[in-house]
């Protein structure tokens, strides 16, 4: 595919990230934070989410498949992962977090589990999106073009 | 601008459980033109880092301190801090900090991701020089600096065009020219910024009592933020 073809890919799926809700102006933030720098900025914050998710979860759900639950912890691993998700910008997975907490607030076992699965959809959906949005960028850059700024 | 030099040469410590989160405002520091920043992970280390771990510190900064790494003076002239970590909260390095002779004027600003307003009061009564909901954004570090530099200014009274390039303040500040961001870093003593920071922290507490106004935030809209700073006012972005 040539450049142009690309260039448009790109923006056209970046713009329906946002327009869907997958990402928020959080993420616009951290497109800014990239230069020529630090080329990688973004693919760096992002990895390291991947990775902090992926054990977050793991945690979670470890915490809730207990005989006795501690609902504290459950609530400070979403804490923590509704921060990470709000820092990067994939609003879904950080509203996921939200109504997860509030019933860890209630202790409601049932709603909690639900909520787990919730973000793990939320999660993976926006981890295959970021990833193919990344493999757009590095085709553009193969093909030698530039990644369009967007506004 | 000579003031914003100065600031540039600023030595940043920024605390924050999160590694997502540290990379994040280690970035925005670094986009901000701080130099030097150095982030952590606790207070503990934090504290470790400017000296305060192992001293027994009852006014006396000329006590020995025991620290494992540096027995030098680190000079760091902002601390920027997470509120909610596990074990030393934000608000307890806060205190730790405006409790210590030694370190008591370096300005302090807390962040966090919940917008509890007597948490706010509380870290701003405590002497925390600005609140910053998370996610930070530049424009809330940009706002910071406008503000640091106004205190620096009232409290030398500077006329306006008072910026003499060849202040010897700032050609004296060095900070390694390639920064280098890691867990701990070859401290420098500055003593002239510390002066002008013991100038500015005393003004800052001065107007540090006044009123915060709390208010209410939903779920977050993109751009509306409250801003909690000590001019007084809430400004929303």
């Amino acid at each position: 595919m040539e450049v142009g073809q690309l260039q448009k890919s790109f923006v056209d799926y970046t713009a329906s990230l946002f327009r869907e809700g997958f990402l928020d102006g959080q993420f616009s933030q951290l497109q800014q934070l990239q230069d020529e720098s630090n080329p990688d900025f973004v693919v760096e914050v992002v990895s390291l989410f991947f990775e902090d998710s992926d054990k977050l979860l793991n945690d979670l759900t470890r915490a809730l498949d207990q005989q006795n639950i501690d609902f504290k912890k459950v609530d400070a691993h979403v804490h923590q992962l509704k921060g990470s998700s709000s820092s990067i910008g994939a609003q879904r997975v950080k509203n996921a977090c939200v109504a997860f907490r509030n019933f860890c607030e209630e202790q409601n076992v049932e709603a909690c589990l639900r909520c787990l699965h919730q973000v793990k959809q939320e999660y993976l959906l926006v981890k295959s999106k970021l990833e193919t949005l990344f493999t757009l960028e590095q085709q553009i850059i193969t093909a030698g073009g530039a990644i369009p700024m967007m506004e | 601008m000579v003031m914003a030099a100065a600031e540039s040469q600023f030595h940043v410590l920024a605390v924050d459980d999160s590694i997502i989160d540290r990379k994040l405002i280690e970035r925005l520091l670094k986009t901000s033109s701080y130099r030097a920043v150095t982030t952590v992970d606790s207070g503990s280390k934090a504290l470790e880092f400017l000296g305060l771990l192992g001293e027994e510190d009852h006014g006396n900064p000329n006590q020995p301190c025991i620290c494992t790494n540096h027995s030098q003076e680190v000079a760091v002239n902002l601390v920027i801090t997470d509120y909610c970590m596990p074990g030393m909260t934000g608000y307890d390095l806060l205190k730790r900090i405006k409790e210590s002779s030694s370190l008591r004027n370096i300005p302090v600003v807390i962040m966090s991701s919940e917008n509890v307003p007597s948490r706010i009061s509380r870290c701003l009564q405590e002497g925390a020089e600005e609140f910053f909901l998370k996610p930070v954004r530049l424009s809330d570090l940009n706002k910071l600096k406008t503000h640091m530099m106004k205190s620096k200014c009232k409290n030398h009274q500077m006329p306006e065009n008072l910026e003499d390039p060849e202040r010897p303040e700032e050609s004296t500040a060095t900070s390694s020219p390639s920064a280098e961001t890691s867990e701990f870093q070859s401290p420098q003593s500055q003593p002239q910024l510390k002066q002008q920071q013991q100038q500015q922290q005393s003004q800052a507490n001065n107007s540090n009592n006044n009123k915060r106004k709390a208010v209410e935030e939903g779920p977050s809209p993109d751009r509306a933020r409250p801003r909690y700073s000590n001019d007084l006012t809430v400004v929303s972005n």
